[in-house]
This record gives C-alpha cells, sequence and structure tokens, in this order.
C-alpha cells in the first residue's frame, strides 16, 4: 500500500442481492438485510434512510468489510470487499476517539497503524488539524472537548488515509441541531472538494436532501431498497437551498415510501 | 486530574502529609500509652522509642542490612516473575473462553490454598536458597495480577475495537495500541496488591527455611537472640519496604497512566 494508493482508486461500490443475518438465541436468526441492490458510482454522495431496523447500519459495516455478507456479492471497484479497505474510512456515530490519546494522536492513530513513517505523520497530522480547525485542541484528551470537536477530530482521523470511500454511519446524530448543521456544511464542503465516494446513514430526511446526490430508502427490517430519489438540487448548496421547493417536493417523495411498510402492514 | 493519589487531601483542608504525620503521631502516642498504662516488659511490647533506638543501631551495625536486601532481593525477582505470567494468563483468560474454562478450577484452588501450608513444602521440594522464595512470591503475586489483568481487557470498549479493525489494525497492533493502554488502571490496581502480597509471600518462605532475609531475623530475633526491640524494628523494616514498593508502583503508575 503506498499513500498514493487510495487516491488513484475511483471508489465504485456495486452490491447484488446482499443478505445478512444475526443469530438471536439458539435458532433463529434474525435477517436485517435481504437482497439489497445497489450502486453507488464515484464520487456520488448517497444518503440512506430507513426506519429503525432496516439495517442502514448494517449495510454501511458491510461495505466496510467489517461484516461479510451471508449471500451475494459487495464488491470494491470491481473486487470483492474482505475485510477492511485502505480506500474506505468509516465514521461512526460516536467520536470513538482513544481517550487517552490527545487529539493530534488520535488523528496520527491509522497513520501509525499503516507504518508511515514519523516525519510523514506530522505532517499530514498537522495538516488536518487546520483543516478541521483542530489546531487549539491539537494537545487535549478528548474529555477535554466538546461533541463537536470530538466529532471532527474523529472525521480528520477517518481522513487522515485519504480514502476514496467515505462512509459515515449518522455522523453528527448526538450533537445539537447548530452544531451539526455547522458541521454539515463543513462535510459538504469537504466532498464537493476531494469528489469522494460518500455513503452516510441519516434518520434526517433535510440532511439527506442537503447532503446526498441521491436518496436511498431502506424499507423496514428485512431491510431492502424501497426507493431510490434523486435529489436534483444543484451544487454548490448552501443552507439557503433547503427552502426551495425542489426540496420540499423530494421530502414527501421519501416520506412516502418511508411510511410504504406501515400502509403495506394495515392492508394485510 | 483522574489518577487517584497516594494521599489525598483531608476533608478539613489539611495537607496530606501533615494529615498522615498526625495519624502517626497518635499511633506512637497510643503505642506508648498501651506500654506505661498497661505495664508490659520489653520483651512483651517495647516501648516506641526503644524500638525506634535499636531500629537506628541495628541499620548502623549492619545487622538488618543485608537481610533486607535478600528479602527486597526476593520479593522483586518473585514479583517480576509472578506478574509477568500473570499479565499473559490474564490476558489469555480475557480473550480465549476455553483457557478460562480451563485455568481457572486450578487459579482458584491455588489461590484458596494458604501459602502459608505452601510453604514448607517448596522449602523441602526447592531447599532453604532463593529459589523456594521466588516461587512463592509468584504464587501469592499471580492472583491478583491476573484476575486484574483480565477484568481489565475484558472491559475495553467494544466499540473502540471495531474501530480497530476498521482501521486495519493487526492482533498485536490491537494488543499494543488499544488493548493494553485502556486495561492499564485495572492492570496497576492488580499491581499494587501484588506488590504487597509479594512482601508477604517472601517472608512466609522465608519463615519455613532461609539462610538470610528478614522473615529469618524475625524468628532469630525472637528465639536465638531473644531481641524484642530488634524483632520489633526488623517488623518495621518489612512495612517501610512494603510501603516503599507500594509508592513506586504508583509512581510507575502515574508515568505510564494518562489522565483520561
Amino acid at each position: 500500500m503506498t499513500s498514493a494508493g487510495a487516491n488513484a482508486s475511483p471508489g465504485r461500490i456495486e452490491l447484488r442481492d446482499v443478505a445478512v443475518s444475526f443469530p438471536v438465541g439458539l435458532d433463529e436468526r434474525l435477517v436485517a438485510l435481504d437482497g439489497v441492490d445497489l450502486v453507488v458510482e464515484p464520487g456520488e454522495l448517497v444518503a440512506l434512510i430507513g426506519p429503525n431496523g432496516s439495517g442502514k447500519s448494517t449495510l454501511l459495516r458491510v461495505i466496510g468489510g467489517l461484516l461479510a455478507p451471508d449471500r451475494g456479492e459487495a464488491l470494491l471497484d470491481g473486487r470483492p470487499i474482505a475485510g477492511s479497505d485502505a480506500k474506505v474510512g468509516l465514521v461512526f456515530q460516536e467520536p470513538r476517539l482513544l481517550p487517552w490519546r490527545t487529539t493530534e494522536a488520535n488523528v496520527a492513530y491509522p497513520l501509525e497503524l499503516a507504518g508511515r513513517p514519523a516525519p510523514e505523520i506530522h505532517g499530514r497530522v498537522a495538516d488536518l488539524l487546520r483543516s478541521m480547525r483542530l489546531e487549539a485542541a491539537a494537545d487535549q484528551i478528548p474529555s477535554q472537548l466538546s461533541g463537536g470537536m470530538r466529532q471532527r477530530a474523529a472525521l480528520a482521523r477517518t481522513l487522515a488515509l485519504e480514502p476514496a470511500v467515505l462512509l459515515l454511519d449518522e455522523p453528527f446524530s448526538a450533537l445539537d441541531e447548530l452544531t451539526r448543521e455547522r458541521l454539515n456544511l463543513e462535510l459538504l464542503e469537504l466532498t464537493e472538494r476531494t469528489r469522494t465516494t460518500v455513503v452516510l446513514v441519516t434518520h434526517s430526511v433535510q440532511e439527506a436532501i442537503f447532503l446526498a446526490d441521491r436518496v436511498v430508502v431502506l424499507s423496514a427490517r428485512p431491510g431492502r431498497v424501497a426507493a431510490e430519489i434523486l435529489v436534483e438540487l444543484p451544487r454548490p448548496r448552501s443552507l439557503g437551498d433547503l427552502d426551495a421547493a425542489v426540496v420540499t417536493e423530494t421530502a414527501r417523495a421519501i416520506r412516502a415510501h418511508l411510511a410504504e411498510p406501515d400502509t403495506t402492514e394495515a392492508a394485510a | 486530574m483522574t489518577v487517584i493519589p497516594a494521599f489525598r487531601h483531608a476533608p478539613t483542608g489539611i495537607p496530606g502529609f501533615l494529615a498522615a504525620a498526625l495519624t502517626f503521631g497518635a499511633f506512637v502516642l497510643g503505642w506508648k500509652a498501651l506500654v506505661v498504662v498497661g505495664g508490659y516488659p520489653p520483651f512483651i511490647l517495647p516501648p516506641p522509642e526503644q524500638v525506634a533506638a535499636r531500629f537506628v543501631s541495628a541499620w548502623a551495625d549492619g545487622t538488618i542490612l543485608p537481610h533486607a536486601l535478600r528479602t527486597l532481593f526476593e520479593v522483586a525477582l518473585g514479583f517480576g516473575v509472578g506478574a509477568g505470567l500473570a499479565l499473559v494468563t490474564g490476558y489469555a483468560l480475557a480473550r480465549l473462553p476455553l483457557a478460562e474454562r480451563l485455568l481457572s478450577p486450578y487459579l482458584v484452588a491455588a489461590q484458596a490454598t494458604p501459602i502459608l501450608a505452601l510453604a514448607p513444602l517448596l522449602a523441602l521440594w526447592f531447599g532453604p536458597g532463593l529459589t523456594a522464595k521466588i516461587v512463592i512470591c509468584a504464587l501469592i503475586v499471580f492472583f491478583p495480577v491476573a484476575i486484574a489483568t483480565m477484568v481489565g481487557v475484558r472491559a475495553v470498549d467494544a466499540r473502540l475495537l471495531e474501530l480497530a479493525r476498521s482501521l486495519r489494525a493487526t492482533r498485536w497492533q490491537i494488543v499494543t495500541t488499544l488493548e493494553v493502554p485502556a486495561a492499564l488502571p485495572a492492570i496497576f490496581g492488580g499491581l499494587r496488591v501484588g506488590v504487597t502480597l509479594a512482601v508477604v509471600g517472601a517472608i512466609v518462605g522465608e519463615w519455613a527455611g532461609a539462610d538470610r532475609g528478614l522473615g529469618l531475623l524475625v524468628n532469630l530475633a525472637r528465639g536465638a537472640l531473644f531481641d524484642i526491640p530488634l524483632m520489633f524494628a526488623t517488623l518495621l523494616t518489612i512495612a517501610l519496604l512494603g510501603i516503599g514498593l507500594y509508592g513506586l508502583v504508583v509512581l510507575v503508575e502515574r508515568a505510564l497512566v494518562r489522565p483520561r
């Protein structure tokens, strides 16, 4: 693996008939995903939305190589995903910083694990701290940081290896509305600049529309793709765009599909 | 500051060292009062000033030093061997379910058997030299350190382990960069208990048969020499040795365990 290798790959994700289940109790299995087909093109930002238990996070873990599907194929740039890939970066719902490491050392962590030489780590970490506006917090440990700064540090850590694919699992959901809005703007700016492939799991229809090129709605358990809705909002986007008529229409379309499982259940 | 200090400030705002000096003073006064009121002869309970004088003279004339050095050596080696093996075993207990099922009955049995009962047997097997004491020290240190390590490693946040896997950390990198640093406060809890027990182990080992050591000196002072103040001076030395080693572990802990 070379430092240039990650950027050279386009980062195309292809899922074919992916099914995942978990053992519950002795003989039973809980089917989290059942027959998911999804293609994410290089540089595309796709938001995954769906009710609780629709397997959004599970799907993200399949793409991230942390979970192997029971059935079907998961491909990254045409190759089957087997284990975590250096091209893929994950940001979790919680920051998951090592509590004994400073911000600087936390951001350096993936580079240390990858065995990068110390001078390279130093330079790269300094760049990341600057671009994520974390310089003042460089020597502080996570318990001294605000929630927003912690999650920004987690994002900086994930960006350290320059992933071609960024997987975000409700990354800002634990933060207050204002911080969340600001971090979403930063994320938008970042992805528009780097053209990284992004898969974002979210609970918020607004957030999905604001950030994504395409919103994929998953059905209730077992998760399947219920609908794919294109967001026809031009880029670069700004917070003011959220008032545009197209947003209201798209939101209505997404909500219609989110409600679908309930209506079918009622009919049956 | 989340590292637990050895001496906290007293609730009244009295500095820690002053509080420690006050309690020590009260202890010595109580001792003296007991001797005076009870009218005990020195061969039952010598007064504190006589013990202090004997402590100084026995150190000055070289009566205690060689014995103290031997005991310190036994404790250091026994603690090192016992704690070292316990760290590896504790990790295995935490991460290999089979290891816990197979080993834990023996561990508990070994711990439940009084070391006092084992010491004569070990002295018989290994003779009056160093080996028996090191084995006893290692045995007595093993259990608390192994259990503390097991508990500490098991408590490592599964979400951090998933993070490390997502960053493609190797098994060994997970041990060194995640599991050990995360378990370190718990491990040091075990080491603090272990180091004081190591002193007990060495003394018990010497008691069962030795040519040198503080345990032997206690026996000599009580028996052949019939020098009860020397016996007390030796007991004081043992206590100070324990405090010193405990303090050393706390210092290492402070250097290694970062606030979190």
